[in-house]
């Protein structure tokens, strides 16, 4: 608890604390969400910039962990709007490496591409619950929504998916 | 497009995509943070601030505009 009223009045050394506390967490939910390690580390050290930034507005009564994971996710959201503008031609695009064999490449390469062109905050909630499996009550903290609420993004972005891959020529 | 085949199309699609096998920090990140702090803070371009301005305007003058604006944010 001090530590937190410490970071809220700006002290550098209770950031330090709090920040080698929680970067493998914040690391570790955003490259769940934007898939690129290297990247994800970029990501990192914006959030906790943000977070910084942000200290005076800190509640110490509430958990530093969620609320750091909302900025997180704030944060991987942003990068997603603007990586949408730059999805790749479909010949250009790679199957994922991990993906399961027994999924067509071209498929895989499609369901990719355009799950990529999806809005941001689509691709979020569906990435997190269809591909990570994260319980929706998570997602929902994450996204500062209700667990229907990521429910219904879930929904919008099967839908939205489906119409996309079938534009494309596939019929899932 | 009923439910069932909407479960079917998430599951072919959770099979495409894949979970990040390893979510693992492999390395600490407080130096690359202790010089991402000793940066001076990046200054507003004029030209975000004019823009930012126009859309301002923009939606005062149709506030309808602001729903649309808002859901694509």
């Amino acid at each position: 608890m001090e530590l937190l009223e410490q970071f809220r009045r700006g002290g550098l050394e209770a950031f330090e604390t709090l920040f080698r506390q929680h970067q493998g967490e914040v690391y570790g939910w955003i490259v769940r969400m934007v898939r690129n390690p290297a990247l994800a580390e970029d990501l990192t050290i914006e959030t906790f910039w943000r977070i910084y930034r942000a200290h005076a507005r800190f509640d110490p009564e509430r958990s530093f962990g969620a609320w750091a994971r909302r900025i997180a996710t704030n944060v991987a959201i942003d990068h997603l709007k603007s990586a949408r503008h730059e999805v790749e031609l479909p010949a250009n695009v790679r199957a994922p490496a991990q993906a399961d064999p027994g999924v067509h490449a071209e498929t895989q390469a499609a369901i990719a591409l355009a799950f990529r062109s999806l809005p941001a905050k689509l691709q979020a909630a569906a990435t997190l619950a269809l591909v990570e499996e994260r319980p929706q009550e998570e997602i929902g903290e994450a996204l500062g929504i209700s667990a229907s609420a990521v429910k219904s993004r879930i929904f919008r972005a099967t839908r939205l998916l489906r119409k996309k891959l079938k534009r494309m020529g596939f019929e899932p | 497009m009923n439910e069932i085949n909407d479960d079917r199309f998430r599951e072919m699609f959770r099979r495409a995509m894949a979970p990040m096998a390893d979510t693992e920090l492999k390395h600490d990140l407080w130096p690359r943070m202790l010089r991402r702090l000793d940066e001076r803070p990046a200054r507003v371009p004029w030209l975000d601030l004019a823009l930012l301005a126009l859309l301002a305007i923009w939606c005062a003058i149709f506030p309808g505009v602001i729903p649309a604006l808002l859901y694509n944010l």
